[in-house]
């Protein structure tokens, strides 16, 4: 039973995702637009491009996750089945983990697989095309986990889409400094094994600590 | 009746804003009872049912469940309760039977076919596979209702059912409540209408608004 009700959440999740394609289109359709502004605004040199492409992709997959951040909770808090998940014969932190699986393959994974795609449009070298899509398949899924955490928070508010940026952002700091490092590294020709490390660690500790974190802001969200 | 009490409520308070909706709440509900919850708008009807259902923990005073502290048989608890809100719990860009496959899920042994029978009995037939944002507000409400149908919790703790059904809808439930308390389950509901079953039992939330003196000895006494 205790396995059914995970993969019980984790189905219907995944069927509003697509029946909401909307939603799960919106943060790629920004990440494609921000990143095809940039060569536009700053001129196709490639010296240029190729010296600010990796902070620039891992800045916007970072602000893509933030701007669907706030969907995760907030229509379950609206039509009453987050209470339903409270009150669940289940572990909450074990449904949390089932939502943020098909948060993240609703828009970490089409994000990974994008990045590529507009790593050419900014001359990123080859070299380096496998240390993005690492790093942002690692770093979307922590920034998923923690973010979850944010979201939890600030469901119960009437606007939270701002607070959810500001608890949340500090946190991905960490991320994004090594995300966007082990692309430089790559791009340079370097090795970049280290930072892939501490993002796998970074995501390791983020699947322990933050459902417990999130189905514990939950209970305070839905209570008060 | 002469059955033991499932749930006791000891001297149970809860404030709200600086205001208490109801203190010093002693009652005990047993198998076989249908209980109406009543008092008028904002009295804490549904602050009850949220505390009792679990959903929230905002309160003062003792709840028990088979003569054990809540604490202690939560689990037994949870297994043993149906909530249903003032919110139906119900997606509406799924399906009736997607929708209830989660509810479903939540006990062992219930295959689509006995949600589909569910779906029937609250004569939803030909519309389990009909997105919910197409069917009426009674229609919504009823999809909601048919966990009761196929549910093994021992209570049921229902907020406003009657909300948005017609007149054969609300006999058909009412009926419902009846067979539930006589196969020795327990209903505790609120409704602003008279609800129509044989033996109801009521608490008034209005006969537990404390005077001054009590909220007085409640913070300094």
């Amino acid at each position: 039973m205790v396995k059914s009700l995970f993969w019980a959440t984790f189905t219907r999740d995944l069927t509003l995702a697509f029946r909401h394609k909307g939603d799960m289109v919106n943060p790629l359709v920004f990440f494609l637009i921000a990143i095809t502004m940039i060569p536009l605004a700053l001129g196709p040199e490639k010296a240029v491009l190729v010296r600010i492409a990796p902070g620039i992709l891992w800045v916007m997959a970072l602000l893509a996750t933030l701007l669907s951040l706030d969907n995760l909770f907030r229509s379950d808090f609206d039509d009453g089945s987050l209470e339903q998940l409270l009150i669940a014969p289940y572990p909450l932190s074990v449904m949390v983990v089932a939502k943020v699986l098909v948060h993240w393959l609703a828009t970490g994974l089409p994000l990974t697989l994008l990045a590529p795609l507009l790593g050419v449009m900014l001359s990123l070298p080859a070299s380096a095309f496998g240390a993005l899509v690492w790093s942002l398949f690692l770093g979307t899924a922590a920034m998923s986990l923690i973010g979850s955490v944010g979201a939890a928070l600030t469901v119960g508010l009437r606007k939270g889409g701002v607070l959810i940026s500001l608890i949340v952002m500090p946190l991905y700091v960490p991320i994004l400094i090594f995300g966007a490092s082990a692309v430089q590294s790559a791009a340079l020709g370097q090795e970049y094994t280290m930072q892939l490390a501490v993002l796998g660690a970074a995501l390791a500790l983020a699947l322990v600590m933050a459902p417990l974190a999130a189905a514990g802001a939950l209970r305070v969200s839905v209570s008060g | 009746m002469s059955l033991p009490a499932l749930i006791e409520l000891h001297n149970l308070a809860c404030e709200r804003d600086e205001r208490f909706l109801f203190a010093r709440l002693n009652a005990s509900f047993a198998a076989g009872q249908v209980v109406q919850i009543l008092g008028p708008n904002g009295s804490g009807k549904t602050t009850l049912l949220r505390i009792l259902a679990g959903v929230s923990s905002d309160y003062r005073g003792e709840i028990r469940w088979q003569g054990q502290p809540l604490a202690s048989a939560r689990w037994e608890y949870t297994n043993s309760i149906l909530y249903l809100g003032h919110l139906p719990g119900i997606k509406k860009s799924l399906t009736p039977l997607e929708n209830l496959r989660w509810y479903a899920a939540q006990q062992s042994g219930v295959s689509d076919l006995t949600i589909i029978r569910a779906l029937v009995q609250f004569q939803l037939a030909g519309y389990e596979d009909t997105p919910c944002h197409r069917l009426s507000a009674g229609q919504l409400r009823r999809v909601a209702l048919a966990r009761l149908a196929f549910s093994q919790a021992k209570v049921w703790i229902l907020d406003e059912p009657f909300t948005a059904l017609d007149k054969s809808g609300v006999a058909q439930l009412e009926l419902r409540l009846a067979d539930h308390a006589a196969a020795g389950g327990l209903v505790l509901v609120t409704s602003h209408q008279d609800i129509n079953v044989p033996h109801l039992e009521s608490v008034d939330l209005q006969d537990f608004v404390p005077s001054p003196v009590q909220i007085q000895e409640a913070f300094y006494g």
